[in-house]
């Protein structure tokens, strides 16, 4: 990961990935030439077919994954940061530690960063209670829901207070109406917060949903294929999930993903 | 999560595990019973084939006897285990840490642990005072599970949340601590549950191999001694009571696995929760 550099690069932006490539030790291309910026506190969506590199692209910019070439900075507090500083990640699954509570698991993050206690249950109580889940802090993750988990491994990511938010298919395991539930959730949290949310997602109706900026990559090596902003009122609420409007960004990212789909199989 | 428990399963799941308890108790008795006839109806000789009733009359009248041989191998088999235990999960620490380690003792591990350990005793004894070859018999036999389900365990560590602990600029210790032996946990239990009886199995081995006689001389030592003087009632009675023994191991190294893993491990959860 290229640190050098003049800070001036990464002004009001959080993230900025330049000819950003991955090549697996088995030869296979995964991602890129990838170029992407991200503005600070934007909500942008990453929208692809599976095996694009999407959450190859996310584990990279959290330092998780070195990149084969290319130039990734990512800044905090306004300056370029350490691979991995301010980043709240979600994964697909919920992740959480099976053997403690759910109020241990939020910790996670604080006590790994030695926190002093104190000062570490007043944000977790804040964590727990922006996910709705202050009354199950004590309970274990097997005797919570679907939707209660990923709640849970939301507040876990929040805890740090992270500039940024880099989001792995994270509602891709539930029922459609939990989902609404959490996008709905989400964006409220964001509306709050305005942190940076890089979101990858196989729905083309939940990246419009969510989004400022649908992000459509193509299909392995995962590049850029298109680019939809999505500009309608905020807040989002159930009259957008039903709008012409909707309908019409839906209908592009669709057409942009539909070379991915419509050559040869992706499998 | 709770719902309404249906009446008609619950009594069912009652009756089963009644089943599970009612059944081997018939088997047993049936069996008691046919031994005994069998001995009784063709005059077997005591010194041929005991009875079950002159095997338990035996057992109460050696006791003094017997019961000193059972602490004896119970604390060979203690120490041993616990050697076990400590020297197991230590190594798969040592090898988790350190690739070049693993790499460089891990083969010997192996060796010892297939290399038979009744072949094994005769030499230990010739280099180590009884006491201590007869401890490091149980060892051999008690380690190598631990090791090998200990290791099993720290490297099946979730991808995903080890990534999370290299986010958050884990320490190498933290990782360990938070992560892997926690991960590991139903692994080294299912180990220790393995290498109790094992434990038992390497000191009787020993004990045979050794052969001496004296106060501090173990059940396998009384069983080849009541063989060799043809006392055939008191060496059912000795076998029973390492059955026993065994028996007793293998519970309580259960119960604990169980307690520690009961709020959160699938193992130790209700196959219909």
């Amino acid at each position: 990961m290229a640190l050098s550099g003049s800070q001036a690069d990464i002004a009001g932006l959080s993230v900025s990935l330049q000819g950003v490539t991955k090549t697996y030790d088995s030869g296979v291309a995964a991602l890129g030439p990838l170029d992407l910026k991200v503005r600070k506190g934007e909500f942008v969506a990453l929208v692809g077919p599976s095996g694009c590199g999407k959450s190859t692209a996310l584990r990279i910019i959290a330092g998780l994954s070195p990149p084969t070439s290319g130039d990734v900075r990512v800044s905090y507090h306004g300056e370029e940061g350490r691979p991995g500083q301010g980043i709240g990640f979600v994964f697909q699954e919920p992740t959480l530690m099976p053997w403690t509570s759910v109020r241990e698991n939020v910790r996670l993050p604080l006590k790994l960063a030695r926190v002093p206690a104190a000062q570490a249950d007043a944000r977790i109580d804040e964590a727990l209670q922006r996910v709705g889940l202050s009354e199950f802090a004590k309970n274990y993750p097997r005797e919570l829901s679907g939707g209660m988990k990923m709640r849970v491994s939301l507040a876990r990511a929040l805890v740090t207070d992270p500039e940024i938010l880099l989001m792995d298919e994270p509602f891709a395991a539930l029922d459609e109406i939990t989902r609404f539930r959490l996008n709905n959730d989400l964006l409220a949290l964001w509306r709050n917060l305005r942190k940076t949310v890089i979101f990858v997602t196989h729905s083309v109706f939940e990246s419009v949903y969510l989004s400022q900026r649908v992000v459509v990559m193509t299909s392995r090596p995962g590049r850029i294929a298109a680019e939809i902003h999505v500009a309608t009122m905020e807040p989002r609420g159930d009259e957008f999930r039903t709008s012409a409007a909707y309908a019409d960004y839906c209908r592009k990212v669709s057409a942009a993903l539909a070379p991915s789909y419509s050559g040869r199989s992706a499998l | 999560m709770s719902a309404q428990p249906n009446p008609a399963v619950a009594e069912n799941g009652r009756a089963l595990r009644w089943l599970r308890i009612v059944l081997p108790a018939i088997v047993l008795a049936l069996g008691l019973l046919a031994w005994e006839l069998v001995v009784r109806l063709n005059n077997i000789p005591p010194y041929v084939l005991p009875g079950p009733v002159l095997v338990l009359q035996t057992l109460v009248s050696d006791w003094s006897v017997l019961f000193q041989s059972l602490l004896t191998t119970l604390l060979t088999t203690l120490e041993g285990f616990i050697a076990a235990a400590i020297g197991g999960i230590a190594l798969a620490l040592l090898f988790n840490q350190s690739k070049l380690i693993e790499y460089s003792l891990f083969p010997y591990a192996v060796i010892l642990q297939v290399t038979p350990v009744i072949a094994i005793a005769p030499l230990l004894l010739i280099y180590l005072p009884q006491q201590t070859a007869v401890v490091v018999c149980a060892w051999i036999v008690g380690f190598f599970p631990v090791l090998a389900n200990t290791t099993l365990g720290l490297s099946s560590v979730d991808r995903n949340l080890a990534g999370l602990f290299q986010l958050y600029g884990a320490s190498r210790l933290q990782t360990l601590q938070l992560l892997k032996l926690p991960s590991a946990l139903p692994y080294i239990l299912g180990g220790l549950r393995i290498s109790g009886g094992l434990s038992l199995i390497g000191a009787v081995v020993a004990e045979i191999a050794a052969g001496t006689a004296g106060a501090g001389s173990g059940l396998a030592y009384r069983i080849a001694e009541s063989g060799y003087r043809l006392n055939i009632p008191r060496m059912f009675a000795a076998l029973l009571l390492l059955s026993l023994a065994g028996i007793v191991i293998y519970g309580l190294l259960a119960l604990i696995s169980h307690l520690a893993l009961r709020r959160w491990h699938e193992s130790a959860l209700g196959k219909d929760n």
